[in-house]
């Protein structure tokens, strides 16, 4: 008998986004974010390598307001990828499986994240002006 | 392999809207996806409309009363109607679960029903499990031991015994399973959470003597490790288990036999 054709029954277009999912997914997006951010600030320290005149570059780069949305972001996704890695490290060891130490250890991970995120932008801000 | 849209033969069109009762007062929408593999038509999503006055509790319930009065071809997998068969297991709400220990009243809005996640359909709500049955031959999930039987049972201690609570208790309704990302997109290799844990109830049972053989068939880039500890696993279990830390303890193993 051949194999029939069947339909795939719907899967991401109608799965609700849990909070498990949702954050395990942006675990991987920071850290690609991350990996892409490496190569950033490699960029920024060949330029401070390079000369005085490349590394004006690199500063008017980073110090636009688009570079310093990607800072940001970056920031954000150091913070969490760090936060969320302890809590991966953790699950391999056993602990916080149960499903409300799952919650509070992702809500955990978010205020963390957000929080850092805000203290480093002030603290850069106010020293850098 | 991560594919996020549906095939061409697998996109979901409109279907037929079934007229609301006459007299109803208490009227829930019902979206069902459909698909007759006779018609060679693509799925489709019919909505109903359900008198709750006339209606018992569940979405089983809901979904026995559409079949018996609105439209008899709907079809789906049914028995026990009391979350021990394992039969009912749909996406309800976004969220697979039993449809018999599933309350109306829980969902807010239009109740979206659909087949288990990233199945092939056979019909309207039933999927084809073969790959996950499959799956759970290849742990052989029964008791393996090389000592002769003693003449009466194999014993085991209250201890021992107790390290089987939270395992022996899976139906095998695949809602963990069709809920894992990692199984939509690596289902073929990768052996998803409901086998895994059952895997791990034949690890954990103090009876039986083939630990080593199981964790060396487990030992594998896909079959157990392709679990990233995503964790829908154990958010959308309806017996209340966890497959997600079942799996963790098969890595914890497999980690601990190389130390």
């Amino acid at each position: 008998m051949p194999a029939p054709d069947r339909p795939l029954s719907p899967h991401i277009q109608v799965y609700r986004p849990q909070i498990t999912s949702v954050l395990s997914i942006l675990h991987r997006i920071t850290g690609v974010a991350l990996t892409v951010g490496t190569l950033l600030l490699t960029y920024w320290l060949v330029a401070a390598a390079y000369g005085p005149e490349m590394f004006a570059d690199a500063q008017a780069v980073m110090g636009s307001w688009i570079g310093q949305l990607v800072l940001w972001g970056f920031t954000f996704a150091l913070y969490y990828h760090l936060a969320n890695g302890i809590r991966h490290l953790a699950w391999d060891f056993g602990w916080g499986f149960e499903l409300p130490r799952l919650r509070t250890t992702g809500l955990a991970v978010i205020a963390f994240a957000a929080g850092a995120t805000l203290v480093t932008l002030i603290v850069a801000y106010s020293i850098g002006g | 392999m991560v594919e996020f849209n549906l095939p061409a033969n697998s996109r979901i069109r409109e279907g037929k809207t079934h007229p609301i009762p006459a007299g109803a007062k208490r009227v829930r929408r019902f979206r069902i996806y459909r698909y007759d593999p006779e018609s060679g038509e693509n799925p489709r999503l019919d909505t109903f409309h359900v008198d709750l006055d006339s209606c018992g509790p569940m979405v089983l319930d809901a979904l026995i009363k559409i079949k018996n009065e609105m439209d008899s071809s709907l079809t789906f997998r049914r028995s026990c109607r009391e979350g021990v068969c394992g039969s009912c297991a749909f996406n309800i709400d976004g969220v697979n679960t039993l449809a018999c220990t599933k309350p109306i009243e829980d969902i807010k809005g239009d109740v979206k029903i659909y087949p288990l996640p990233h199945m092939p359909v056979i019909k309207d709500l039933v999927p084809d499990l073969s790959v996950p049955y499959a799956q759970y031959r290849l742990i052989q999930p029964w008791l393996q031991a090389d000592t002769p039987p003693p003449a009466g049972e194999r014993l085991q201690s209250p201890e021992e015994r107790e390290k089987l609570d939270g395992l022996w208790e899976c139906i095998l309704c695949f809602c963990c399973q069709t809920s894992c990302p990692s199984y939509w997109w690596n289902g073929d290799r990768y052996l998803g959470p409901a086998v895994l844990l059952q895997a791990y109830r034949w690890i954990a049972d103090s009876r039986d003597e083939a630990t080593g053989d199981r964790l060396d068939q487990l030992n594998d880039p896909y079959r157990v490790f392709r679990c990233h500890t995503i964790m829908n696993c154990t958010s959308t279990c309806p017996k209340h288990l966890n497959p997600g830390k079942a799996v963790a303890e098969i890595k914890s193993l497999l980690a601990q036999r190389t130390l």
